[in-house]
């Protein structure tokens, strides 16, 4: 578990960090915590001629307030989002699939930006970034841009970032006062999610105004059950009419086959923990 | 003071090897660090089966800080060597040469075929990718029943058959019992199922690791192994050295479970490098390294039937296996699944039984013994079948067992498999768990569940298990033509100051011997427990032994232990007597003192050792040293038992299985420490639960490991595990002075069956009578809404009894 020799490079800003990975070429890679790559790196199932590391670089750490949105730098840690207040009031949701994600040693050391920018579809912070139409603000070699979620996912462990490019920072349009519930199903507490749900709603007076439903590993990208919230909008939060929302869940997807999980079981999974998700998120 | 000292012996001290243990603060194979050390990396095949056709090491030789490449010819031109089988099973077992890299075929995925030395661990690595090797492919060999199959293609060409060995036992045959096929055939009810064992990973925590030195006219290895004695004479025997001039040293060990019971192709070509480098070697291996090379375990196929009459006695018991040994036959091979055969009768009175083994080969990764090496396998098709003849009945599944169990008063008892069983109570063990885990309210909750059609069904599962340990007797390791004894060793020193050191034969890699040793001596010798080291894993210290396996260092070396102790006292006797112008007669000992009877002159036994070291002034013809070392080789096994009972809530929906609760009450004799008695079962039933709902070696059609990282062999932690409920009767052992049984497999043994006992008995309401292990949930689901037939078990195929009870009342009274 030895990884193959590569050069180490750790700038101190994002406009060095982006001309570095411009200079090393397609074979670089970025470390933004380590927690996948190192592995991969080990494994030799990947052999970057360069890794940047982005953990010197100050301006990528931190969750700051910018009016209707909250702005989470890519290198804030897990740990740092889960017990972030602004997380907490404004994006809840994601706080609450953050405190699923691996241990506690892996929470120190994973960071939000990278997660994403890894795009496992069983990573659990996609299918809530996506929930919450979260804005990815990237960084390459012709200035800032900014994506979509919706944009930025676009394959198994592919993003709109090419190569030179750094996710910078992600701002979360606030979700002030939505309920929200993360519902994650794996064989071990440690484990990657087999199939997980992220659930947000607005609810007045019993009745679901507003709902954002995103799924986990049930496609190559995260993927958002807009049926199932087109479904709940606008009716009574009780047991029945989430069960039948739930009915939709697996429309549009397209899971994968593995040793944990066949398509129809995963559909079958995707529809059962999302009328969970919803019920667990109304029960506040 | 007078009063006598607290006994060491039963006081639950904290381990004196956990301080460095735990902070790693101590001497690992892989910190070992040699003047002029040279590092070794194994290039291993991509493909399970293919011929070698060409093989091109010389880019490889030109990589920066490359020393050497060798492939197997290089290493042995003859073809001679092979790795020791030690237990080849019947007169006519075929065992294929395994070779310490590949020589003209390679037979599973992850065999060694050529290795690189260099000067760096990292340059070795490296160099591997530049090693250039042509495989032509040859048919794949996989899973028991294809590879017994007419017209499969062979793992060994030359053999003509992939079946290594059958071994057979029958009860009419050897006049313990009645005949199984008549005593079938005229029963009331006959269950017959298939049990898959799933392959297992050992798991170890350290990586295996190597360090050769062939700098001094004695070899010295170091080894992450278990059975650093076995390894010393086994690699002088395998390479042709001079076994006096071979150490071997096992530092500290993290972890085996049976994994490290192995005399490795690894090891031999380490010692086969280092000379022809004349440098000494290190092998570290990668833990993805460990999954494909390192032995697995279990991999069975089980074909049970039992038969008993309508009210429940059990008549006859048969049972035929197919075992998967992988490519090769490792150090105790078909021996594993021959150690099941007397245990599938487990605590049963059972008057017929004949079983049957066939050990195959298939294009994998061998097999070998892991913790409980064939008793965990027989333990869980009987307890299992029993739960499965229960629902035939429509009997309690407690109730059954009690009918058929050996009572109290019925031991000594010699089993239908001719093993005799000193000791036991079951019925106190099995009333303590009972009480402890609220049967009764348990059982009325299920009920009341599927009376409302809860989502969650409440399943419970019993194991009364029983296990024989401490191998072994050697005679009857004689009989079974395995190809040493099981006696174990020890000797003790006195030293000058009054400190004792204690040697011993058996080799702990975590199992907290330097503890339990430091107790029975402190208790034996009336020394301190601070004023006692014990010297194990380096066969220049610790010259003779068997070292550690099959829970036998307590209750084989353990008393070796005592009988040097002994010995000890019966020489310091004779100074004491002579020091205290007294006759032996009149002395006592007690509290680690020499006392005149009724008198208050006494000499402590520092004392007399402190006179034997002068030696000024000893009587007459006694040698000037207290030392004395003890072989035992005991008369019987042990045979620890227990009852476990385990609560599942099964989500119907989802097929997930969440542990409620579960009670363990075990019966291992006298207790040494009860905290270490407490870590092996936490320990053991974490394994075993592991085996019932996560752990599982995967091979694609390709013969390739798909399971080959932790990401995919799903081990549990903490989080995934119930709090346990321990407890204990004790019941002593009368084959050995201490009263004690082992239990370093007792948890993993129990618990297997006990949980999958336990959700299908959750969901046999819904038709379901197995599901295949592990447990997934979307197995778990499967066989919930589409009955059995779809579980994706073999056990699916296989029919009921000739009962003709509802299912849905068995087991729910």
């Amino acid at each position: 578990m030895i990884p193959a020799p590569f050069d180490y490079v750790a700038p101190s800003t994002v406009d060095e960090a982006v001309r570095a990975l411009a200079d090393a070429g397609e074979d670089a890679k970025v470390l933004a915590g380590g927690q996948s790559l190192l592995p991969v790196l080990r494994m030799r199932l990947a052999a970057p001629t360069t890794v940047v590391d982005l953990g010197k670089i100050g301006e990528l750490k931190g969750v700051r307030d910018e009016g209707d949105a909250v702005v989470i730098g890519a290198m804030s840690t897990h740990y740092d989002v889960q017990r972030d207040p602004l997380v907490h009031d404004h994006a809840l949701l994601l706080a609450r699939a953050t405190d699923t994600v691996a241990d506690p040693q892996v929470r120190h050391r994973g960071t939000f930006g990278g997660s994403l920018a890894h795009a496992d579809p069983a990573g659990d912070l996609l299918a809530p970034a996506l929930a919450l139409d979260a804005e990815m603000v990237i960084q390459g070699t012709g200035g800032r841009r900014t994506a979509s979620a919706a944009e930025f996912f676009q394959d198994f462990f592919t993003t709109s970032l090419a190569p030179e490019d750094i996710l910078v920072e992600v701002r979360i349009p606030k979700h002030t006062g939505w309920s929200a519930h993360y519902e994650k199903f794996n064989r071990v507490a440690q484990a990657w999610s087999m199939v997980a749900v992220a659930a947000t709603v607005r609810a007045e007076g019993g009745t679901i105004t507003e709902a954002r439903i995103g799924l986990t590993n049930m496609a190559s990208i995260p993927v958002r059950a807009t049926a199932v919230e087109q479904a709940l909008v606008g009716r009574s939060a009780d047991a029945e009419t989430i069960r039948a929302a739930a009915e939709h869940a697996a429309e549009g997807t397209s899971p994968t086959v593995d040793g944990n999980a066949d398509v129809e079981y995963r559909q079958h999974l995707a529809r059962v923990l999302t009328g969970r998700a919803v019920e667990a998120a109304m029960a506040g | 003071m007078t009063a006598m000292a607290e006994p060491e012996v039963g006081r639950a001290r904290v381990r004196k090897e956990d301080e460095r243990l735990i902070t790693g603060r101590t001497r690992w194979t892989d910190n070992i660090a040699l003047p002029g050390l040279v590092h070794m990396a194994f290039l291993r095949s991509p493909t399970a089966h293919a011929r070698i056709t060409a093989m091109d090491t010389s880019a490889a030789k030109e990589m920066p800080g490359v020393i050497a490449v060798y492939t197997g010819d290089d290493l042995d031109p003859g073809g001679e060597v092979g790795m020791p089988n030690a237990w080849p099973i019947t007169p006519d077992q075929k065992t294929p040469r395994r070779p310490m890299l590949a020589q003209g075929t390679v037979n599973f995925a992850g065999e060694a075929v050529a290795v690189v030395i260099a000067r760096s661990a990292a340059e070795a690595e490296d160099a591997l990718a530049e090693i250039d090797v042509d495989y032509d492919d040859l048919p794949v060999v996989l899973g028991v029943d294809d590879a017994v199959a007419d017209g499969a293609p062979l793992v060994h060409e030359d053999m003509g058959t992939n079946k290594s060995a059958e071994w057979i036992f029958d009860s009419a045959e050897a006049g313990s019992g009645g005949d199984v096929q008549q005593a079938i055939s005229s029963s009331e009810v006959v269950v017959t199922r298939r049990f898959r064992q799933q392959r297992l990973v050992p798991a170890f925590m350290e990586p295996r690791s190597v360090v050769v030195d062939p700098t001094a006219p004695q070899l010295t290895m170091w080894s992450a192994t278990q059975v650093p004695h076995i390894l010393k004479t086994m690699v002088a025997m395998t390479l042709g050295l001079p076994e006096h001039q071979v150490r071997v040293i096992a530092p500290d060990v993290g972890g085996g479970f049976g994994g490290k019971l192995a005399v490795t192709p690894e090891e031999c070509a380490a010692v086969v490098v280092a000379q022809k480098l004349g440098k000494p070697v290190k092998w570290t291996e990668s833990r993805s390294e460990t999954m494909v090379s390192a032995h697995h375990g279990r991999d069975q196929m089980q074909d049970i039937t039992i038969s008993a009459s309508r009210d429940g006695t059990i008549t006859g018991l048969k049972v035929d296996l197919l075992a998967d040994m992988g490519a090769y036959l490792g150090i105790v091979g078909g021996g594993v699944p021959v150690l099941g055969a007397f245990m599938f009768n487990a605590i049963y009175k059972v008057p017929a039984y004949r079983f049957s083994c066939t050990t195959v080969f298939t294009n994998t990764t061998l097999t070998d013994a892991y913790r409980g090496a064939g008793r965990p396998e027989a333990t869980f098709a009987i307890e299992r079948i029993m739960d499965e003849l229960a629902a035939e009945l429509g009997m309690d599944p407690m109730e059954l067992r009690e009918k058929n169990w050996i009572k109290h008063d019925e031991f000594p008892y010699t089993t239908v498999s001719t093993l005799t069983y000193d000791s036991g109570n079951y019925e106190a063990a099995t009333a303590k768990a009972m009480q402890l885990f609220d049967y009764d309210g348990l059982r009325r909750e299920q009920r009341e569940r599927r009376e409302r059609g809860d989502r969650v069904q409440l399943g419970i599962g019993i194991s009364t298990f029983t296990e024989m340990c401490g191998l072994a007797p050697s005679r009857v390791l004689g009989s079974l033509d395995y190809g040493a004894g099981g006696w174990e060793h020890a000797a003790i020193r006195m030293l000058p100051t009054g400190k004792v050191e204690v040697v011993t034969g058996a080799s702990p890699h975590g199992q907290g011997h330097e503890t339990a040793w430091s107790q029975i001596v402190a208790d034996q010798l009336g020394v301190g427990f601070d004023d006692i080291e014990i010297l194990h894993g380096d066969t220049q210290s610790s010259h003779k032994g068997l070292d550690t396996y099959g829970s036998r260092s307590l209750t084989v070396g353990g008393i070796a232990v005592v009988k040097a102790a002994e010995k000890v006292i019966a020489k310091a006797r004779k100074v004491a007597a002579h020091l205290m112008e007294a006759s032996e007669d009149d002395l006592e000992f007690a509290d680690g003192k020499f006392t005149v009877r009724g008198t208050d002159t006494s000499t402590a036994i520092q004392d007399v050792a402190l006179a034997v070291f002068a030696a000024h002034d000893l009587p007459e013809g006694v040698e000037p040293t207290l030392d004395s070392e003890a072989v035992f080789d005991p008369e019987n096994f042990s045979f620890p038992h227990g009852t476990h009972l385990c609560a599942t809530e099964v989500d119907t929906e989802t097929g997930r299985v969440r542990l409620r609760s579960y009670v363990c009450v075990d019966d291992i004799g006298k207790v040494i420490n009860p905290l270490i008695v407490e870590g092996q079962m936490h320990g053991g039933l974490a394994q075993g639960i592991a085996q019932a709902l996560f752990e599982e070696a995967v091979y694609d059609e390709f013969g390739t490991l798909t399971s080959g990282t932790f990401a995919d062999y799903l081990l549990p932690s903490a989080m995934d595990l119930p709090s346990f409920t321990t407890d204990r009767t004790e019941t002593a052992a009368t084959s050995n002075p201490l009263g004690v049984k082992g239990v370093g497999e007792a948890g993993t043994i129990a618990s297997t069956p006990a949980v999958v006992n336990s959700v299908v008995d959750a969901v046999r309401h819904h038709g379901v009578n197995d599901i295949e292990m592990p447990l997934s949930p979307m197995r778990v689901w499967r066989a919930v809404h589409e009955g059995d037939a779809a579980a994706g078990g073999p056990g699916a195929e296989a029919g009921g009894g000739l009962g003709s009870i509802d299912s849905a009342h068995g087991g729910a009274q």
